[in-house]
C-alpha cells in the first residue's frame, strides 16, 4: 500500500486581483518572479528541497499558464513513478458540479487524491508568497510538540499586524486565541497561510464543515478545531517571506533581488529554486550599454541603459533606451529610444520607439485607485504601446493599444487604456 | 527518422592544450551555456532521431556527467534512448577503441539490433546547426553509398588540420585526402557522415578483419574509387572546435550578430543540461561592453569583448577583455585578464595579471582556497 508521510497541498487557484492587469490573463502564482521565476516556483522548490515529493496543486482562475508551467513537474524532480505533482481543477460530479468555494472548500473536494497516499500529515501551501522553508523543520516541530495543527507565524511590526490574522500563544508556543485583521492587535505574530495537519484532523474537520459555505482554513477550519481544543501550536518563522499580493509589494520584493547582497539570496547553492526555463542561451550586452544594479535572465539582449531594475528572459532593449526602477517580464521588446522610468511590463509587450513611460507626476487612478495606488505604470500581457507616445505616471494599460487611444500623443497620470483581446 | 544516430566524442588533441587535461574535446563549453556535443545531439534530436549512441573514450568524466540524463534533449524515450559506449572489457577483446572503425566494431551489436535502415556518424566537437533528414534525403536522390557533410573554406584559411575533398560536378567525391600540408581544394569534409546500416556494417566488419580501425583512412579514403562517395554542402555556419585558435575563435563567433540570431533565435533550439542558476546580477561598478554573460555571473567589474560561461564571479574593480571566462570562476577584486581562457573552476586571487596576446592566447589554470559569501 502506498505511504508517504506527509503530502502537500498548494492552494493556486486564486486571481489576486490586486495585481490588477498583471493577473487579468493568469493566475497569481504563475505571474513571473525575479528576472526568471514564477511565483508558484518558490513554494514548489521548497518542496521538493524539503523532501515532500507529493504535491497537489489546486487551480481554477487562469489556469492555462500554470498547467503549462508546472507540466508533469520535471523541472523541480516532481515526476515521480509514485507521488509528484498532480494538478488539480475543480470537476463534474454525477450530481452537479462545483467551483471550488474557498480554500478549504478546494481541500475537501480532493479527499479522495490525500486519500490514496495514505498520510500522515497534510501540508497546506499557498502558491502566492515569495520565501524559503524547510517544511521537514516544521514537521519535526509538529511531531515534537504532538500538535494537531501547526500554522507556521512571524514577527510583523506591531503597527502592521492588523493587515494580518494574529496568533496569541502561551509560554510553550500552544495558540490559545487568533484575531483576524484585528484593529488593536494583541500579538504581532501573523499567520503565513502555511499548516500542517494531522491528517485523520484535517479528514475530520473537513467533512463535518463540507457544508460551509466558502469554507475557508483561517475563518473556519481552523476556529472549528480549536474550539472543540485541538492542539494548535504556532511555527515561529524569522527568515524572508513575502506576500506579493499589491502591485506595491510585487515591486518591492523584486527590487529587493538588486540588492548588493540581498536579504533574499537566489544565489545560494543549498535551497535552490528551480523554474521551468525555456530559454538557455547566454544574454548579450551591447557595445554602448550601460546595466547597473540590475538582474537580467537568459537570452535577453541589451542595447540601452538599464537602472535599478529586474529584466526577464528573452527581453530585448534597444539602442538609445533608459529602463530605470522597473520590472520588465519575458519576451517584451522595448524599441529604441524608449524611457520606461518606474513600470512593471507584463509579458511579450512592445513598447514602440521613443516611447516615454512614467512621465509627469503622480495622480491618483480613475480605474481603480485601491489596486493602482503605487505609483507604477503597469501593463498587462501583449500588450502594444505605439511609437512615441507619453504615459503618464500611476497608469495602467492593456491590449493592443494604438496611437489614437493616446488624446495629443499622452495618456495622463492615473489615466487607463483598458481594451478587450489582449492575447493575440 | 529512418536513421539511428552515432556521436563521436571520444577524441582529445594536443592542440587543445592544458583545456583538454580535463575534459574531452566534445564536453568543451561553447557560448556560455552549451558544450559541443549539445550541437550535434540538438541536431539528432531536431532532425528526428530517436536512438542515439555516444562513443566516448578520453577523460570522459565531465562529458558522461554532461549526459547524466537524456532528458535535456528529449532522448530517454520507449522508442529509442541515448546511450553511452565506452570502451568495455569482453570476452573478445579487451582493447580500447584504437580507431573510429574500431569503436563502431566493438559496438556493433548496437547497429545490428536497430532497425533503422541509415546510421548517421557525427563529430562531437563540430558547431552547427543541420538537418541530417536534409542529407539523408540527398543521400537516396544520389544513389550514394557514403555521403560525407563537407563546407567550403574561405581560400585563406588554414586547414591542414581537416580531410579535404575533391568533387566531379554531380557531388561524387573523386579523391579524399587526409590531413594534406598543400590541399588540392578548399572543400573538406565536417566529419559528418550518412550511410545505410547494412552497408556500414559490412565495411566495419571487413576493416576488422583486416586489422584496420580508422574510418576514414581506411573506409572513406580507401574505398574512394570503390564506393559512390557524395559530398554534400553545408552552406551555413560550421567550425570545428579541436584546437586552442579555433576555439577561442568559435566563441568569440558569438559575438556577432548574425552567428547569434542563427544560433539562439532561429528554430529549432539548441538544447543543453540545465543548470538552474539565478539570473545574472550587475552590482554597482559593473561596465560590460559587447559581451556575451551566462546565468548565475555576478559582475563587480569591467567586462568588454569577453564571453562568461555560467556561475562566472567578477570582482570589483577587475578588468576582463578578450577573454573567455567558463564554468564557476571566481576572479577576485583588481584583477587583470586580457587575451585568455580561464579554466572552469578556477579560482584567481585578488589583485592578479593575466595578459597573452590574440595570436597566442593564455591558458589559465589557477586553483586556489575559494572563500564565497
Amino acid at each position: 500500500m502506498i505511504k508517504k508521510e506527509m503530502i502537500a497541498m498548494l492552494l493556486a487557484g486564486g486571481q489576486g486581483s490586486r495585481l490588477g492587469v498583471l493577473t487579468a490573463k493568469v493566475a497569481k502564482p504563475a505571474v513571473s518572479f525575479g528576472g526568471k521565476y514564477r511565483i508558484i516556483d518558490f513554494p514548489l522548490s521548497n518542496c521538493i528541497n524539503s523532501g515532500v515529493d507529493t504535491v497537489g496543486v489546486l487551480t481554477q482562475y487562469q489556469p492555462l499558464r500554470l498547467n503549462t508551467h508546472i507540466g508533469i513537474g520535471i523541472p523541480w524532480d516532481l515526476d515521480r513513478n509514485v507521488g509528484g505533482v498532480t494538478i488539480l481543477p475543480p470537476y463534474e460530479r454525477s450530481k452537479g458540479s462545483d467551483w471550488y468555494t474557498g480554500t478549504a472548500n478546494a481541500i475537501y473536494q480532493n479527499l479522495e487524491y490525500m486519500e490514496m497516499f495514505n498520510p500522515d500529515y497534510v501540508l497546506i501551501l499557498s502558491g502566492d508568497h515569495i520565501y524559503k522553508m524547510d517544511y521537514e523543520v516544521m514537521l519535526d516541530y509538529h511531531k515534537a510538540n504532538n500538535a494537531d495543527i501547526t500554522i507556521a507565524a512571524m514577527p510583523v511590526p506591531i503597527e502592521e499586524a492588523s493587515r494580518f490574522g494574529v496568533v496569541i500563544t502561551d509560554d510553550s508556543n500552544r495558540i490559545v486565541e487568533f484575531e483576524e485583521k484585528p484593529e488593536h492587535p494583541r500579538s504581532n505574530l501573523a499567520s503565513m497561510g502555511i499548516y500542517i495537519f494531522k491528517w485523520s484532523v484535517l479528514k475530520d474537520a473537513l467533512i463535518k464543515l463540507k457544508d460551509e459555505p466558502g469554507c475557508d482554513f483561517g475563518k473556519h477550519v481552523i476556529p472549528y478545531c480549536h474550539t472543540k481544543g485541538d492542539r494548535i501550536f504556532a511555527y515561529e518563522y524569522n527568515g524572508y517571506w513575502k506576500d506579493v499580493g499589491t502591485l506595491g509589494s510585487y515591486w518591492e520584493a523584486n527590487m529587493e533581488l538588486i540588492d548588493i547582497i540581498p536579504e533574499f539570496n537566489l544565489y545560494e547553492e543549498y535551497w535552490k529554486i528551480y523554474t521551468n526555463s525555456d530559454k538557455i542561451p547566454p544574454q548579450y550586452v551591447a557595445e554602448n550599454a550601460v546595466i547597473e544594479r540590475s538582474i537580467i535572465g537568459e537570452g535577453s539582449e541589451i542595447y540601452g541603459e538599464v537602472y535599478n531594475s529586474v529584466i526577464g528572459s528573452g527581453v530585448i532593449i534597444g539602442r538609445g533606451t533608459v529602463v530605470r526602477d522597473s520590472i520588465i517580464m519575458h519576451n517584451c521588446v522595448i524599441e529604441d529610444g524608449a524611457v520606461v522610468d518606474k513600470a512593471i511590463i507584463a509579458e511579450d509587450v512592445r513598447v514602440g520607439n521613443g516611447a516615454h513611460l512614467g512621465v509627469g507626476e503622480y495622480a491618483p487612478s480613475k480605474y481603480d485607485p485601491k489596486v493602482y495606488q503605487f505609483d507604477l505604470v503597469t501593463v498587462g500581457e501583449h500588450s502594444v504601446i505605439p511609437p512615441n507616445v507619453q504615459v503618464g505616471r500611476n497608469t495602467a494599460i492593456s491590449g493592443v493599444t494604438e496611437p489614437e487611444d493616446y488624446k495629443d500623443g499622452m495618456l495622463a497620470s492615473g489615466d487607463y487604456i483598458i481594451k478587450a483581446g489582449g492575447v493575440q | 527518422m529512418r536513421a539511428v544516430g552515432i556521436i563521436l566524442a571520444g577524441g582529445n588533441s594536443k592542440r587543445m592544450r592544458e583545456l583538454s587535461n580535463k575534459r574531452a574535446i566534445s564536453a568543451m563549453p561553447i557560448a556560455g551555456s552549451y558544450r559541443s556535443i549539445d550541437f550535434a545531439l540538438s541536431n539528432m534530436t531536431n532532425s528526428h532521431i530517436q536512438s542515439v549512441a555516444v562513443f566516448t573514450q578520453y577523460n570522459s568524466r565531465s562529458l558522461n556527467e554532461h549526459l547524466s540524463s537524456s532528458k535535456w534533449w528529449d532522448f530517454g524515450r520507449k522508442q529509442g534512448g541515448l546511450y553511452v559506449f565506452t570502451p568495455t572489457i569482453t570476452a573478445e577483446s579487451s582493447d580500447w577503441y584504437r580507431g573510429t572503425a574500431d569503436a563502431l566494431y566493438q559496438n556493433l551489436t548496437f547497429l545490428k539490433n536497430s532497425h533503422e535502415p541509415y546510421v548517421v556518424i557525427a563529430a562531437g566537437d563540430g558547431i552547427y546547426k543541420l538537418d541530417y533528414g536534409k542529407v539523408l534525403e540527398y543521400h537516396i536522390e544520389k544513389k550514394a553509398d557514403i555521403t560525407v557533410v563537407c563546407k567550403d573554406m574561405p581560400e585563406d584559411e588554414d586547414i591542414t588540420r581537416f580531410g579535404v575533398v575533391k568533387t566531379n560536378d554531380d557531388g561524387r567525391i573523386l579523391d579524399f585526402e587526409e590531413k594534406p600540408m598543400v590541399a588540392s581544394s578548399h572543400t573538406i569534409s565536417c566529419g559528418i557522415y550518412v550511410i545505410r546500416r547494412r552497408q556500414l556494417i559490412e565495411l566495419i566488419e571487413r576493416c576488422a578483419a583486416e586489422d584496420r580501425y580508422d574510418f576514414v583512412r581506411d573506409v572513406l579514403v580507401r574505398y574512394r574509387n570503390l564506393k559512390r562517395i557524395y559530398a554534400y554542402k553545408m552552406d551555413t555556419y560550421w567550425s570545428n572546435i579541436a584546437s586552442v585558435e579555433s576555439y577561442y575563435k568559435t566563441n568569440m563567433d558569438f559575438l556577432k550578430p548574425e552567428v547569434r540570431d542563427f544560433f539562439f533565435k532561429q528554430y529549432p533550439d539548441i538544447y543543453t543540461k540545465i543548470w538552474d542558476n539565478p539570473p545574472a546580477k550587475y552590482n554597482p561598478g559593473a561596465a560590460v561592453k559587447n559581451s556575451l554573460v551566462s546565468s548565475g555571473c555576478i559582475i563587480n567589474g569591467t567586462v568588454e569583448n569577453s564571453i562568461l560561461f555560467r556561475k562566472a564571479y567578477i570582482g570589483n574593480n577587475c578588468v576582463i577583455k578578450n577573454s573567455i571566462i567558463l564554468n564557476d570562476v571566481y576572479i577576485g577584486d583588481n584583477t587583470v585578464i586580457e587575451n585568455c581562457i580561464v579554466e572552469s573552476r578556477d579560482t584567481i586571487r585578488a589583485n592578479t595579471t593575466h595578459i597573452g596576446t590574440p595570436d597566442n592566447i593564455k591558458i589559465v589554470v589557477e586553483k586556489n582556497e575559494r572563500y564565497t559569501l
